[in-house]
C-alpha cells in the first residue's frame, strides 16, 4: 500500500472554528435502548452519559421523544448518527441534515458523531456502514462533507474509525493515515472505536498496536467499546463482525487500556445493539471501563477542562 | 335523520349527540369498548443501528432462495388456524411459494 | 474491474451481481468477504420489517415471511433513512405477491400494522379544550382537526379481528376472514389503540380528515349507512381527546 507523503492541499474556505464538542464527562456511558427507558428514569443508576442513534429519534412525536426528553434532564447525551453517509459519493442529503440539526437543537447533546462509511447511494438507503476507498479524491470529498455538516450544525463533530470486511483496490492510503489527514483537514475529532480497530486489524492482517499509534490520538473525543461475532470466508479464513451483540472481549479491553495509556481517559461508551441484556449487565461493563480510566493518567490539559 | 340533510337538522343532531356525550362523561368514567386493544410494546425499539448482524446468516446472499426449482415454501403460520370458506380444507389456504426459473 | 459504488450498491441487493475492485491481504475469497455486507443489508432490513409486521409474520410463519420480505427488500429498498417509516409499500406489495394470494386478508393486516407504528410515532398534538369543543361540535359548518395519530382503515376482510386474535383478544378459530371491517387506530398518551368501528363512522372520520365540514361529513356517512351512529362516533373523538387544536 502506498502512503500519502504530503498532506492534501487545503481546499475551499478554511474549516470554521467551532467550540470543542469534547464535553461529555470523563465517565463511561451506555447506548440508550427502549427496553431500559423506565429503569433509567428511576434515577438510581450511576451512568456517565447516554448515547442514541440519531435516526431513531427523527420521528414526529410519541413515546421516544417523551422518554428522551425526561432522560436528557438527568444525563449528558451523545448523539451518534448512522444515516448521513458522510463517506458516500452522493451529495449529502440536506433534508436529512436539517432533521439532524433540529434534533440537536432540541436535545443539545454534548457530542455528535458519525461514521467514516457510507450508507446510501443515489436515493437508496442500505442501513449498513459500507466501506469507502481511501485515496486523495475520497479524502477531499469526505473532508468537504464533514465541512458541510459542521457548518450546518455550527459545531465540530467526531468521526468514527470503521469496521471493514474487504479492502478496495481503489485505496492507496492506509486507513489510519487517511483518518489523520481527514481530521487535520476538516478539524473534526476522532471517535475511537477500539472494537473496530480489533475487528479491522484481524480482517486485514494489520497490527492493532501499530494501527492505534498511527491514529491522531490527540483528537479523540470519545471511545466506543463493543463485542464482535466471528464468521469464516468460503476458504476458511476467520472474519470478525462488528455485531454489538456480545460483551466486550478481553482482547478489546487490553487494547482499550493501551489506547487510554496513550491518549488519556476519554468518555467511553459500552455499545450493545443486539441481544441487549439487562441494564445491570451493561453497567458492570461501564464500571470496568471506569476502572481502566482511573488507572490511566490524563495526557493533556484539554481532557481535564 | 332524512336523506335531505340540512344545516339545521345537522345542528340539532350534533347538539343532541353532544348533550348525551357530555352527560355520560360527567357521570361515569367512560368504559373502553371491548374491541379496544392496548399495546404497550408497539415498535418499542429503535430500528436504526450501526451494528452488523452475525455473518452466519446467509439470507442476503443466498441465490437458491428464489431461483432454484427445488425450493418450495408455503405459509406455515397461524393462518392455518383461520376459518376460510374458500379453502378446500376449510382453513387458511396454503399456496406453495414456488420459485420461478431465473 | 475497479471499485465502483454503483456496482457495489447493486450487488448488495442482487446476489447474481459480482462486485469488482475488491481485495484481501491474504488472498482469501473477496466475494465471501463482500457477502458480510450483503447479508447485513438484507438481514437488517428484513428484521426491520419483521419488527413492524409481527402479525403478518405470525400468520405466514417465519420462513415464509422472511423469504417474502427479502423479495420486497430487493425490489423496494428504503428511500427513507428513518427505518420507523420503512415498509409503507409492503401492504401493496403483498397484495400483488402471488405466493400469498391464498391469504387475501394479509395485505390489510399489514396496513393495520404499519398504521400502528406510524400512529405510535405521530406528532404530539394538543387536545381542544372542553369549552371550545362544545362550540365547535355544535356548528355544522365547522371543520374539525383530528389527532395526527388517528388512522382510519377499511377492509373487505376481517383483518382487524385477525390482528386482535394475535393479541389474545379473540379466538382465531372464530374469525370469519371474509367479514368486511373498518377500524380506527389512535394514540392515547403513548399507547396505540385499535378499535373496530362501523363503516359509516370510518367514512365520517375520513371526511373530517380530508377537511370536510361536519355537515358534509355527516352527509357522506349517511350515504354509506342511513343509520350512521353520530353520537357514538363523536363520543369516541371526545372521550379519547382526538379533536385537537389545528396545526398552523
Amino acid at each position: 500500500m502506498l502512503s500519502v507523503s504530503d498532506p492534501p492541499a487545503q481546499h475551499g474556505a478554511p474549516a470554521m472554528q467551532f467550540p470543542p464538542s469534547f464535553t461529555l464527562p470523563l465517565r463511561a456511558g451506555v447506548g440508550l435502548k427502549t427496553q431500559h427507558f423506565t429503569e433509567l428514569l428511576s434515577g438510581e443508576h450511576e451512568i456517565g452519559f447516554l448515547e442514541i442513534h440519531a435516526e431513531n429519534y427523527m420521528v414526529s412525536g410519541g413515546a421516544f421523544h417523551h422518554y428522551l426528553g425526561k432522560l436528557r434532564e438527568q444525563f449528558p447525551l451523545s448523539i451518534h448518527g448512522v444515516g448521513l453517509s458522510i463517506g458516500g459519493e452522493s451529495p449529502l442529503d440536506v433534508a436529512h441534515l436539517a432533521r439532524l440539526k433540529a434534533l440537536i437543537t432540541r436535545y443539545e447533546p454534548q457530542s455528535f458523531s458519525e461514521h467514516l462509511a457510507w450508507s446510501s447511494h443515489g436515493d437508496t438507503f442500505f442501513n449498513d456502514l459500507l466501506p469507502l476507498a481511501y485515496n486523495a479524491a475520497s479524502l477531499r470529498r469526505v473532508a468537504d462533507h464533514i465541512d458541510q455538516v459542521q457548518n450546518a450544525l455550527g459545531r465540530s463533530i467526531l468521526i468514527e474509525n470503521p469496521s471493514t470486511y474487504v479492502a478496495l483496490d481503489a485505496s492507496d492510503i492506509e486507513e489510519p493515515t487517511f483518518i489523520r489527514e481527514l481530521i487535520a483537514t476538516s478539524g473534526c475529532g476522532l471517535l475511537l472505536d477500539v472494537n473496530n480497530i480489533h475487528v479491522s486489524c484481524v480482517n486485514h492482517g494489520f497490527d492493532a498496536a501499530q494501527y492505534l499509534r498511527a491514529l491522531p490520538l490527540h483528537s479523540v473525543g470519545e471511545i466506543h467499546l463493543a463485542g464482535f461475532a466471528t464468521t469464516q470466508t468460503s476458504d476458511g479464513v476467520t472474519l470478525l463482525i462488528d455485531s454489538h451483540g456480545a460483551p466486550v472481549a478481553e482482547v478489546v479491553w487490553q487494547l482499550y487500556a493501551d489506547a487510554i495509556s496513550l491518549c488519556g481517559p476519554k468518555p467511553t461508551l459500552i455499545e450493545r445493539d443486539n441481544d441487549v441484556p439487562a441494564l445491570a449487565v451493561l453497567l458492570d461493563e461501564t464500571q470496568r471501563a471506569e476502572h481502566f480510566m482511573q488507572r490511566a493518567k490524563p495526557k493533556t490539559a484539554s481532557v481535564l477542562s | 335523520m332524512t336523506p335531505s340533510l340540512t344545516s339545521r337538522n345537522a345542528a340539532a343532531a350534533l347538539a343532541l349527540a353532544l348533550g348525551s356525550i357530555i352527560a355520560v362523561s360527567a357521570t361515569t368514567s367512560v368504559a373502553q369498548p371491548a374491541e379496544t386493544e392496548k399495546c404497550f410494546g408497539v415498535s418499542l425499539k429503535g430500528k436504526n443501528d450501526c451494528a452488523a448482524g452475525p455473518g452466519t446468516t446467509c439470507a442476503g446472499t443466498s441465490k437458491v432462495d428464489f431461483q432454484a426449482n427445488a425450493w418450495r415454501l408455503v405459509p406455515k403460520g397461524t393462518c392455518e388456524k383461520t376459518a376460510s370458506p374458500t379453502s378446500s380444507t376449510g382453513f387458511g389456504q396454503l399456496k406453495e411459494f414456488v420459485a420461478k426459473k431465473a | 474491474m475497479t471499485f465502483n459504488a454503483t456496482d457495489f450498491s447493486r450487488a448488495l441487493l442482487d446476489p447474481d451481481c459480482v462486485v469488482g475492485g475488491l481485495r484481501s491481504h491474504d488472498g482469501s475469497d473477496c466475494q465471501s468477504r463482500f457477502s458480510v455486507y450483503r447479508n447485513n443489508v438484507c438481514v437488517s432490513l428484513v428484521d426491520a420489517l419483521a419488527d413492524t409486521f409481527s402479525v403478518v409474520q405470525a400468520l405466514v410463519g417465519d420462513e415464509f415471511f422472511r423469504a417474502m420480505a427479502l423479495v420486497f427488500v430487493r425490489a423496494h429498498p428504503p428511500k427513507t433513512r428513518i427505518l420507523a417509516h420503512y415498509g409503507d409499500e409492503f401492504a401493496a406489495f403483498i397484495e400483488g405477491f402471488e405466493p400469498a394470494s391464498g391469504l387475501p386478508y394479509l395485505a390489510d393486516v399489514a396496513r393495520l400494522e404499519y398504521a400502528r407504528v406510524q400512529s405510535y410515532h405521530a406528532t404530539d398534538a394538543t387536545p381542544l379544550p372542553q369549552t371550545e369543543l362544545t362550540t365547535l361540535l355544535t356548528n355544522p359548518d365547522a371543520r374539525v382537526a383530528l389527532d395526527p395519530s388517528l388512522y382510519v382503515i377499511t377492509s373487505n376482510f376481517a383483518a382487524f379481528s385477525l390482528w386482535a386474535a394475535h393479541q389474545g383478544a379473540l379466538d382465531l378459530h372464530t374469525v370469519d376472514t371474509q367479514q368486511p371491517e373498518s377500524w380506527v387506530v389512535y394514540r392515547v398518551q403513548f399507547e396505540v389503540q385499535t378499535q373496530q368501528i362501523p363503516k359509516a363512522s370510518a367514512a365520517f372520520l375520513e371526511a373530517l380528515q380530508h377537511g370536510e365540514t361536519l355537515l358534509a361529513a355527516i352527509g357522506i356517512a349517511q350515504n354509506v349507512d342511513a343509520a350512521f351512529a353520530l353520537t357514538e362516533t363523536l363520543a369516541l373523538l371526545v372521550n379519547q381527546s382526538l379533536i385537537v387544536t389545528p396545526s398552523l
